[in-house]
């Protein structure tokens, strides 16, 4: 396991749209892809991420007053502004801030403490159906930490009586025998699948994605662990015919298809987020919509041609 | 909606709440005539007679279910028997900006030359007002608590099954068969029996007339009708579309003879037909609040097992269509909305300021066997809620164990409409509180709620809320050692300086003293109002329909029900949770203040103290999070006002319980109340119910589910939870499924009650402006969901633009 224990940027408890039944998520940090629309960018950095919520702010000065690296000062219109190259991301300035405007996104857990946080949800498991599922950031970035985690809270929750609903969230870009552990200690792959083509991959996502469709054949044809498909449908980026058309051909040709493919049209939510940690949205200002009506259904067309169940 | 339910709910939406002095005027003159001629209960029952005699009849156009309270929809009779009303309560009252009920000046001039010369200093008001010591009264004045019974009759039952068995012919026999056991020789209240059974055959005789007054109305109007059609003056019939004016009469002469048929029949017989089922309860339920106002109105029980009988034989029988069981209900439901509350003054206006009276209809639960209590009733009363949408009845669903998931699936479908109703309850926790209470388990089954979460034995329980119970206050107290913070008065006990308290023991124990003094206080008060109203305010209709007061001989408000019970509803659990979290933290662990500095910015409403103010409000455990800080401080304040309720006797044989409501009480003791030590400025509101604190709750609705089922709420006559939604959770078909699973893991977990609100744009502009009182607003925002107030302002606006496609 890992010695310095996970890194959770966050928990959702009352998880609806993470696998079925009521769910408790966990974000992990870090990621290998950096998508351009990225919902959860302080989920990419492996290492510490400060977040700041100017409209949380009262400006009272105590975050500026304690920097132990002077890299913080108050700007009229802006609220607390932070120098990244003086700030070695101490987490001070979130410790004595009194309206948690500054926070770290990143928190440590063992093993034992997401399990405890997992044990409390456990009323809302066997009425729904629902479990834990772990996202992020990259859950598989863990590394072998990830199937020893599984591994973990499985056994627990037998000792305490029941069978946890595992599922991982993942872009499945990690070695290929690590997705075969892992699929042989959860019961569910939510997996994305982005850009068919790899160069557009590259472009948008920071990674080719060889290694991701490979290991989407594998879980599909080993059959360990259920999945289904999200697709984040993105005019300008994947919500064209033809890569509609290569990713229904490429489901559609696997040993075993997915429960199903849920389309999430394009959201540019990801801002919110950059404002927070003082970094800029799609810095290349590639252009990216949301689909329409038509397109979405355009596409659950293409699916449904090609004997692929998919839904918005 | 058919076109008929339409108009007439156009009408009851549109029609103005007004006052209306026909009763007090009918009312006085009787007593001016009668008074001291009769025992009291008979007087009482003769003075029901008379005004069922006299009160106008109306039946209003294309009316089906026939009856009103006053002359009129919407108008509302004063009671000044109980309190007289003022020339001045008159003008706030129709001057107010809301809640506002009209009257003329003509109108108010007679009140105040025919009514009240005559009730001036013989009110029941005036009577408990004389009463009261000072102790008393410096403590209601402040605000720790409220007095229901000062100007309403203390109500608060719902019925059972009897009236679909037995008419009020029935009844009379009953009675007479108990008059004739009763034993001059030896019984010493023989006497007070024959008159208290006397005035309940009178009560019956009355509301007999009162139908049969109705059968005539419809008659006369049928003659009207048939004028109309000769060529004389027209008659008011709207038609429907596709009727000319005379297929409309023609139409009509058959309803009003139907009508006329049916007011012959119920309720002097038992009913026969679902029609006459619904007419039957409608007539009960308007002796009732025509009889006195008793609290929370009325309220039929468990309306779909009722009519469930009914329903089935005549669709079995062909003779009734399920679109005409449901265009009587609907009937019935637009009759409850006519029916505003009676209007309050003073300190009961504050504290309960609603038009709604708070009937409620219970759906679903289970049988006096055990069994699922739902049917195809339970879903056209669903289906109704969904589709009126007007303020009232309020409406419940009974989920058990038993319960199906169709039918839980029915109730989230009508919750996601966004009006707050139908709220939940779990019949597996509240039969363990009744039994518990010691009701038989039959008479638990067959309880349910009445107006808000209070839970009683349906048509066998006299079960009153005497009043309010503001929990912070006394935390307040006991911080400032009996004195008001608010007025610098020597309210209560002085039970020591806490700035000398060494621990938060020390602290806990004078909060303790405190909250035994003012329980003390409110209940001797209590206990007389009890003996006020059993002397002179019986209420000898009520005490027909309720077992086992005809068996007993005696009245309602007399011991006569089979159980007795007195309430007192806690406010405010979440916000002293709260408070006592922060001082035990952040003064008595941590040693970040004094407690003179506590109490320094408490003083000062945190004014100069911004900075200590953000510091608790974010660095406290508060309850509502499955935090056990927080949750075992809720958990042991929650047992210690058991300890200092529960088992206190009444005079009525039996004894006083903790309830957890409160209604909205909890804006007035916010009024009352200085700063809190969690970060609340004074005047804002308190927590409602076993609700956590606005905005303290901030790990979604599993982490509140949770720490409310640590509280074992059977010790409790009901808790109340509300929760808001935001409609992009209930978005999708299996959302539904998923708030159901909700739900019945609250239920497991032992919950008596949860309701969710799905906010509209409103609220959102208002979460806005004041993000820290709704940071537990949730928001679906694209594959995952947030909290609101976690996102910034321009996809806070995306969320609201988004939100006005989605609300209903």
């Amino acid at each position: 396991m890992s010695e310095a224990g996970y890194r959770i940027f966050d928990i959702k408890r009352y998880s609806i749209n993470d696998g079925p039944g009521i769910r408790i998520t966990f974000f992990f940090k870090g990621c290998p892809l950096s998508c351009i629309w990225c919902h959860n960018p302080e989920g990419i950095s492996r290492s510490q991420t400060r977040m700041y919520t100017a409209s949380k702010c009262i400006q009272c000065g105590a975050c500026v007053h304690f920097c132990p690296s002077h890299a913080l000062r108050i700007v009229r219109g802006h609220g607390v502004v932070c120098d990244s190259g003086l700030c070695t991301l101490c987490g001070k300035c979130a410790e004595v801030c009194p309206t948690k405007a500054v926070e770290m996104a990143a928190k440590a857990y063992t093993a034992a403490q997401v399990y405890a946080e997992i044990a409390k949800e456990r009323p809302f498991f066997s009425a729904s159906g629902g479990g834990v599922t772990f996202s992020g950031g990259e859950p598989l970035y863990q590394g072998e930490a990830l199937p020893e985690l599984l591994d973990y809270i499985g056994r627990a929750a037998e000792k305490d009586g029941y069978r946890l609903h595992r599922t991982v969230d993942t872009t499945l870009f990690a070695k290929p025998e690590l997705v075969r552990e892992v699929a042989h200690r959860c019961e569910l792959f939510l997996v994305d699948i982005k850009v068919m083509d790899s160069e557009k991959h590259r472009k948008f996502c920071g990674v080719p994605n060889e290694v991701i469709l490979e290991n989407v054949r594998m879980v599909a044809s080993e059959g360990a662990a259920d999945y289904l498909v999200r697709i984040p449908l993105i005019d300008g980026v994947n919500s064209d015919d033809g890569n509609i058309e290569a990713t229904a051909s490429f489901l559609a040709s696997l040993d075993r298809l997915p429960l199903y493919v849920e389309l999430l049209p394009y959201h540019d939510i990801g801002k919110n987020k950059h404002t927070r940690m003082g970094t800029v949205y799609n810095r290349d200002n590639v252009p990216m919509a949301a689909p329409s009506e038509k397109t979405i259904g355009n596409a659950l067309g293409i699916f449904k041609k090609y004997g692929v169940p998919a839904k918005v | 909606m058919t076109e008929r339910i339409n108009m007439l709910r156009e009408q009851s939406v549109n029609a103005e709440p007004s006052l209306t002095i026909e009763r007090a005027l009918i009312e006085t003159e009787f007593y001016k005539k009668n008074d001291g001629r009769y025992s009291i209960p008979v007087m009482r029952a003769k003075n029901f007679y008379n005004l069922c005699a006299k009160k106008k009849i109306y039946i209003g156009d294309n009316e089906l279910i026939v009856g009103e309270r006053g002359p009129k929809p919407k108008a509302v009779p004063t009671f000044p028997e109980l309190n007289c009303h003022s020339v001045e309560d008159f003008k706030v009252l129709r001057s107010r900006e809301i809640q506002h009920y009209s009257i003329s000046d003509r109108e108010i001039e007679k009140y105040k030359n025919e009514v009240i010369p005559y009730w001036k200093g013989r009110t029941q008001r005036d009577r408990i007002f004389n009463h009261v010591p000072e102790s008393w009264k410096s403590l209601y004045e402040a605000g720790v608590f409220t007095e229901f019974m000062e100007q309403r009759a203390p109500g608060h039952t719902a019925l059972d099954g009897k009236m679909y068995h037995m008419g009020m012919n029935d009844f009379k026999a009953k009675i007479a068969a108990q008059l004739a056991k009763l034993d001059f020789l030896n019984d010493p209240e023989a006497t007070d029996k024959q008159d208290e059974l006397n005035a309940m055959s009178i009560s019956c005789d009355a509301l007999i007339l009162f139908g049969h007054r109705h059968a005539a109305e419809a008659r006369k109007q049928i003659a009207k009708i048939e004028k109309a059609l000769a060529g004389g003056p027209a008659f008011k019939v709207t038609p429907f579309s596709g009727e000319t004016q005379e297929d409309a009469y023609r139409r009509r002469i058959k309803e009003l003879q139907d009508i006329a048929e049916v007011c012959t029949r119920v309720p002097e017989e038992a009913p026969r037909t679902f029609r006459e089922a619904v007419q039957m309860y409608w007539f009960c339920h308007l002796g009732t609040i025509l009889e006195l106002n008793g609290w929370d109105a009325m309220n039929p029980g468990h309306f779909d097992q009722h009519l469930a009988p009914f329903y089935e034989k005549e669709i079995a029988a062909g003779t009734l269509t399920r679109e005409q069981a449901k265009e009587y209900i609907s009937c019935f439901w637009i009759k409850v909305n006519n029916h505003p509350a009676p209007p309050k003054v003073g300190i009961t206006a504050k504290e309960s300021g609603t038009y709604n009276d708070f009937t409620n209809i219970n759906i679903g639960g289970v049988k006096r066997d055990g069994t699922s209590g739902e049917s195809e009733v339970s879903y056209i009363l669903l289906e109704v809620l969904g589709e009126l949408h007007i303020l009232q009845p309020g409406c419940s669903v009974h989920v058990s164990e038993k319960t199906s998931d169709d039918l839980l699936k029915a109730a989230c479908k009508v919750i996601r409409l966004g009006y707050g109703y139908p709220s939940l309850f779990n019949p597996d926790t509240y039969v363990k509180e009744l039994v518990r209470q010691g009701k038989s388990l039959e008479d638990a089954r067959e309880g349910g709620c009445s107006g808000c979460i209070e839970v009683g034995a349906f048509g066998k329980e006299a079960y009153l809320l005497t009043g309010y119970l503001n929990v912070p206050k006394l935390f307040e107290l006991a911080l400032n050692n009996g004195v008001d913070p608010v007025t610098g008065k020597q309210i209560s006990i002085a039970t020591g300086d806490s700035r000398e308290f060494r621990t938060f023991e020390d602290l806990y124990a004078a909060f303790l003293k405190q909250l035994e003094y003012v329980v003390l206080e409110k209940i001797k008060v209590n206990n007389y109002i009890d003996r006020m109203f059993a002397e002179y305010a019986p209420a000898t209709f009520l005490s027909v329909l309720i077992d086992d007061c005809i068996a007993k001989g005696k009245d309602y408000y007399n011991c006569g029900p089979r159980y007795n019970t007195n309430y007192i509803q806690c406010t405010g659990l979440g916000t002293v949770t709260d408070a006592m979290s922060s001082v035990k933290k952040h003064v008595f662990e941590e040693g970040r203040y004094t407690m003179d500095q506590m109490l320094k910015m408490l003083k000062a409403d945190f004014k100069g103290y911004e900075f200590d103010r953000q510091w608790i409000v974010n660095h406290t455990p508060f309850f509502g999070n499955d935090d056990d800080y927080a949750d075992s401080i809720a958990v042991r304040v929650y047992d210690d006002l058991f300890k200092a309720i529960e088992g206190r006797p009444n005079i009525k044989g039996s004894c006083y319980h903790m309830n957890m409501l409160s209604t909205t009480c909890h804006i007035y003791f916010g009024k009352v109340l200085g700063a809190s030590a969690d970060g609340r400025h004074a005047t804002l509101p308190i927590s409602d119910g076993t609700s956590p604190s606005h905005g303290a709750d901030t790990h979604g609705p599993t982490a509140v589910v949770k720490s409310l089922g640590k509280l074992d709420q059977s010790l409790s006559g009901g808790t109340l939870l509300n929760q808001r939604l935001i409609p992009q959770i209930l978005k999708k078909e299996e959302d539904l499924n998923k708030l159901g699973q909700l739900i019945r893991a609250y239920f497991g977990l032992g919950g008596h009650h949860i309701q969710f609100n799905i906010v509209d744009t409103a609220t959102l502009r208002d979460a806005q402006k004041h993000p820290e009182q709704y940071r537990d607003l949730m928001v679906r925002v694209a594959g995952y969901s947030d909290y609101f107030n976690d996102l910034c302002a321009d996809y806070q606006e995306e969320i609201i633009a988004r939100t006005e496609n989605t609300a209903f």
